[in-house]
């Protein structure tokens, strides 16, 4: 399974550094066990919120890349759910995506060295008319 | 009532109208997607839009996205997303901001992904 998972959750502001830490290994400790791997943990710091969650006003906000099936998320969001101190979370499956801006990514490249060697005209018209349908 | 103006509707005009009643609202929804976008983008027919009797179409609007190539719409730029977004919370519709199709379907969503992690608000000032 090489699904790949963003999840975005907001933790309670009055939170110590050390208890987040001690949160975020707690949940990342979840992970492996339901067959998955933690790629990236990111503390987006204090931000003020859009609206009003459970009477809180500010949040501090989490990022975590997860790789791994159905299963791993299913248990990650049963813990949060449960985790007094977070106030909302959010998963987006994000491989898809990622797939997607690679094959432009690709393109572009291709373009960009292509359009860099001398026998460029014929080759430059042809790249934008094949990177327009992978964009849209 | 005849904003829109159709001349072989106009003659069945007093005595349908009436009868075709949709359920609120004095206009039938039979006409209105034979008008397709009217008024919407460049180049359409010049005739009135769809509920706005305007008579000059805009002037062309790009994408955004499109020209200056940014592929990835993600709803953690919070920045970008806000700039498609009204004063009150709501997405602006893509006749006034010129994005294309594609593009603002995925910012639809991302905007809602937005709203659901409080990045963005639902509802600003009332509207």
């Amino acid at each position: 399974m090489n699904r790949t998972y963003e999840l975005m959750f907001i933790v309670r502001p009055d939170m110590t550094e050390e208890d987040l830490d001690k949160l975020i290994s707690t949940l990342s400790a979840v992970v492996p066990p339901t067959g998955g791997t933690v790629q990236k943990v990111e503390k987006m710091g204090k931000r003020r919120l859009a609206y009003t969650v459970r009477r809180f006003h500010d949040g501090l906000y989490v990022l975590m890349v997860i790789e791994g099936g159905g299963p791993v998320m299913h248990e990650l969001e049963r813990r949060l759910r449960v985790t007094e101190p977070v106030i909302k979370f959010l998963t987006v499956r994000v491989d898809e995506e990622h797939k997607r801006l690679d094959k432009i990514k690709k393109l572009r490249d291709a373009k960009k060295k292509v359009s860099a060697q001398p026998a460029a005209p014929a080759e430059a018209p042809a790249a934008p008319a094949a990177e327009a349908p992978a964009t849209a | 009532m005849a904003d829109e103006t159709k001349a072989p509707e106009q003659q069945a005009a007093p005595s349908e109208r009436p009868r075709s009643s949709e359920g609120g609202g004095g206009r039938p929804g039979g006409d209105r997607p034979r008008f397709g976008g009217g008024g919407r983008g460049p180049g359409g027919p010049p005739r009135e839009g769809g509920g706005g009797g305007r008579k000059f179409f805009r002037r062309k609007k790009v994408c955004k996205f499109c020209t200056e190539k940014i592929a990835d719409i993600n709803y953690k730029d919070y920045r970008l997303l806000g700039q498609f977004v009204a004063e009150s919370g709501k997405i602006v519709p893509r006749r006034l901001t010129g994005v294309c199709s594609p593009h603002q379907h995925r910012l639809a969503v991302a905007i809602k992904q937005a709203r659901n992690i409080a990045l963005l608000p639902f509802a600003g000032r009332a509207s």
